[in-house]
């Protein structure tokens, strides 16, 4: 099975350990990996601000990178969402372009979806290895996007759940959004970090030492907030868990 | 009702201040949240019927023309009047002439949003006549001199302490505990000569059914059926949009509506009303006047972007699923119609650049479109909204943002530039950290969390580990 793979601006700039245990994990399960080097951004940061007009040539340039692609795997919900569901309303007026996002549209996958939908994954043991770390509890947030733009609210949950020495725990409140919301948290810094406060005190009650997501920018958000706080609970993409669960020795 | 909208960071940080409506904010998670999803989960098919209410709505919206006219015809063969009102001013000058006609002294209201659209009780009050509010949240309101924090739960913010203060006038309210029951009792008992002695009732229209013109109210305490049945003269206002083809989809939006507003199955009152008092009638008023209101929104009608925002069935369930809203409360979003609603209309029906904050002021998470009974699909409309402010006819986007923004886009324009705004952003990591601590807004989002650090991109990484 071949992907490429688009680990997103904020992966690439700040969280390329993101990206590595991204490639690592579907190596194991036997993909064939690429990365497309001249992608940069997706667009959502100009999209969602209202900028259409500067979202356009990035969202027609990582068309470009990508066409053709059998599988385009993201380590991110809601880059996913922007590629799968909103190219096709930001370039609505485009006919070529928009033509471009319908092809790509249903060959691209979050990495949860990838790992459970096409790879027909569902027990994060088959990737392999054993545990690394000490058994912990982990609690899961459902990134916005992921769960309501893809649909997609078991697949992570299932490879949580099963990844060896790993025990899912669930929030009271894992559905409700962390407050990062891209420009929304540098736009209204106090409202967003009133919902941050919400998000961390839901963790905590869990007694949850890690705290997983599919998105490394909801991660920021929480893991900024319980850094801030002192509160020694980890933040763990979904790859790096998966790759953690995996590793050997 | 004047728009506050413009201060709406204002408001919305003495909302964050008050710990008290933080507390009672964060219970309508567990409260009104919690049941509607139960209410859903015991309803076979519910998935079905919203997606069929939502085609219904639809439906009705494209064809309102046909669909109002029907309205019109209905009620006057059941022998009352129709009156269209282009605006508020109209509809209230409209109640103002038919109440100096009729010498009418007292009037009492049902809970409507629209009459707060027209400031109705101030120009009732303005003309001499005295207006009661009899839906307890709105008569708390009204007492205080307040507007409403949520749609259907107008006095959410309030304490039972403040309720009993206002209730009894200040006098003797201090110093104990009160419960519901009791602040309800003392509110029935002030109302009840307030029915008797009425010569009008107003209300709004939750559904008006177009077969049969039959106007539908949804109510928990009563006041509704005495208002429509008591007073001599009855007049409804209904934003042009609450209407329902048959009585079979009035039904369907019923059930969605209770079980979103507050999960209950039914309301304990649903009030029907087919025109005035017939001939062999027992009871109801003489005469049944229906205000059909536009008030701006035909130009919700003519945006095709926009024009989902009327199929909206007020249930307030996107309020209560809205985590911003949770935060900022009621009063924030300046105006009538607050949280993801709001946010979309009130731009649409006082104006968007005055109003510019509340298509901001959402992560766009999606949570009310999940809520949504009728499935609107609020963060679409936020979107576009927000592009008409930065691109569109209503551009007024600051400039330092539309240049953040024209910087930020060429600097990931390419791998080549995106590697040099890597490298600048390493090298200046020291200065930039600390610019970000004393600089607004960077220092505000500082004070919540820790700014994530340059680091070696994953593209060069990928070069030196993975590539074979
Ligand atoms: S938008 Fe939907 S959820 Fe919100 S009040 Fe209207 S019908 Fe209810």
């Amino acid at each position: 099975m071949q992907a490429s793979l688009f680990v997103s601006c904020i992966v690439d700039q700040f969280f390329p350990e993101v990206g590595e245990s991204t490639v690592r994990v579907l190596r194991r399960l036997g993909v064939d990996v690429d990365f497309p080097p001249g992608q940069t951004c997706c667009g959502q940061p100009a999209f969602n601000s209202g900028f259409w007009n500067e979202a356009k040539p990035l969202a027609r340039r990582l068309l470009r990178q990508l066409e053709g692609k059998e599988h385009v795997v993201v380590p991110s919900g809601s880059c996913a969402s922007m590629l799968r569901v909103f190219y096709a309303e930001l370039l609505r007026d485009e006919p070529a372009a928009l033509h471009a996002a319908k092809e790509l549209a249903p060959r691209v996958y979050e990495l949860s979806e990838f790992i459970v939908d096409v790879l027909k994954v569902t027990d994060a043991s088959e990737i392999g290895g054993r545990p690394r770390r000490e058994p912990e509890k982990v609690t899961y947030h459902e990134g916005c996007h992921l769960r309501r733009e893809l649909g997609a609210v078991t697949q992570a949950r299932a490879l949580i759940g099963s990844a060896p020495g790993a025990e899912l725990v669930e929030m009271e409140q894992p559905d409700v959004c962390c407050g990062f919301g891209g420009l929304f948290s540098v736009k209204y810094p106090d409202i967003s970090g009133a919902m941050l406060a919400d998000k961390i005190d839901d963790i905590r009650r869990t007694g949850a030492g890690a705290v997983a997501a599919c998105d490394s920018s909801c991660l920021m958000q929480i893991g900024g907030g319980l850094r801030a706080q002192g509160l020694p609970i980890r933040t763990v993409h979904l790859a790096q868990l998966l790759d953690e669960a995996a590793t050997p020795g | 009702m004047e728009a506050t909208t413009k201060q709406f960071t204002q408001s919305a940080a003495k909302t964050l201040s008050d710990a008290r409506i933080q507390d009672s904010l964060r219970g309508l998670y567990g409260g009104f949240s919690k049941a509607r999803e139960r209410a859903a989960e015991a309803t076979p098919g519910w998935e079905e019927m919203r997606t069929r209410a939502q085609a219904v709505k639809s439906h009705t919206i494209a064809n309102l023309d046909y669909y109002l006219e029907q309205v019109e015809a209905r009620v006057t063969e059941s022998g009352g009047n129709v009156f269209f009102a282009q605006d508020g001013e109209a509809a209230s000058r409209y109640i103002l002439d038919l109440a100096e006609r009729e010498s009418v002294k007292r009037v009492i209201k049902g809970k409507s949003m629209l009459s707060e659209e027209m400031d109705l009780n101030r120009l009732l009050a303005g003309a001499g006549v005295e207006v009661t509010e009899t839906d307890l949240g709105e008569y708390l309101i009204q007492l205080a001199g307040d507007t409403p924090y949520h749609i259907i739960a107008p006095a959410i913010h309030m304490s039972k302490n403040r309720a009993a203060e206002l209730l009894h006038r200040g006098v003797g309210a201090e110093g104990r505990e009160w419960d519901t029951a009791e602040l309800t009792a003392e509110a029935r008992r002030q109302l009840r000569d307030k029915f008797i002695e009425a010569d009008m009732g107003i209300t709004g229209a939750n559904f008006v059914v177009a077969e049969t013109g039959t106007l539908v109210l949804v109510t928990n305490e009563g006041n509704g059926r005495m208002c429509t049945s008591m007073p001599r003269i009855h007049v409804a206002v209904m934003g042009m949009e609450k209407v329902a083809p048959t009585l079979e989809d009035m039904s369907m939006f019923l059930r969605l509506l209770t079980r979103s507003a507050t999960g209950q199955r039914l309301s304990a009152y649903v009030t029907t009303v087919d025109g005035p008092r017939g001939p062999g009638d027992e009871d109801g008023p003489e005469q049944f006047h229906l205000v059909v209101v536009d008030n701006g929104r035909s130009r919700i009608l003519a945006d095709p972007h926009m024009r989902e925002a009327l199929n909206c069935i007020r249930c307030g369930a996107c309020l209560n699923a809205c985590p911003v809203y949770r935060k900022v409360g009621g009063h924030a979003y300046g105006w009538v119609y607050s949280g993801p609603i709001g946010a979309i209309v009130t731009p649409m029906l006082t104006n968007l650049p005055d109003s510019r904050d509340l298509p901001y002021a959402s992560s766009l998470c999606g949570a009310c479109r999940e809520a949504c009974p009728v499935r609107i699909d609020i963060p679409r409309m936020l979107l576009h909204l927000r592009r008409e402010l930065a691109e569109g006819r209503n551009k007024n986007a600051p400039v330092a943002e539309a240049a953040l923004m024209k910087v930020w886009r060429l600097s990931v324009s390419n791998s080549g530039t995106l590697a040099a705004a890597n490298l600048i952003g390493r090298a200046l990591r020291w200065p930039l950290l600390l610019l970000g601590r004393l600089l607004p807004p960077f220092s505000r989002w500082a004070r919540y969390r820790e700014l994530p650090r340059p680091v070696s991109p994953f593209r060069s990484r990928w070069k030196d580990i993975f590539r074979t």
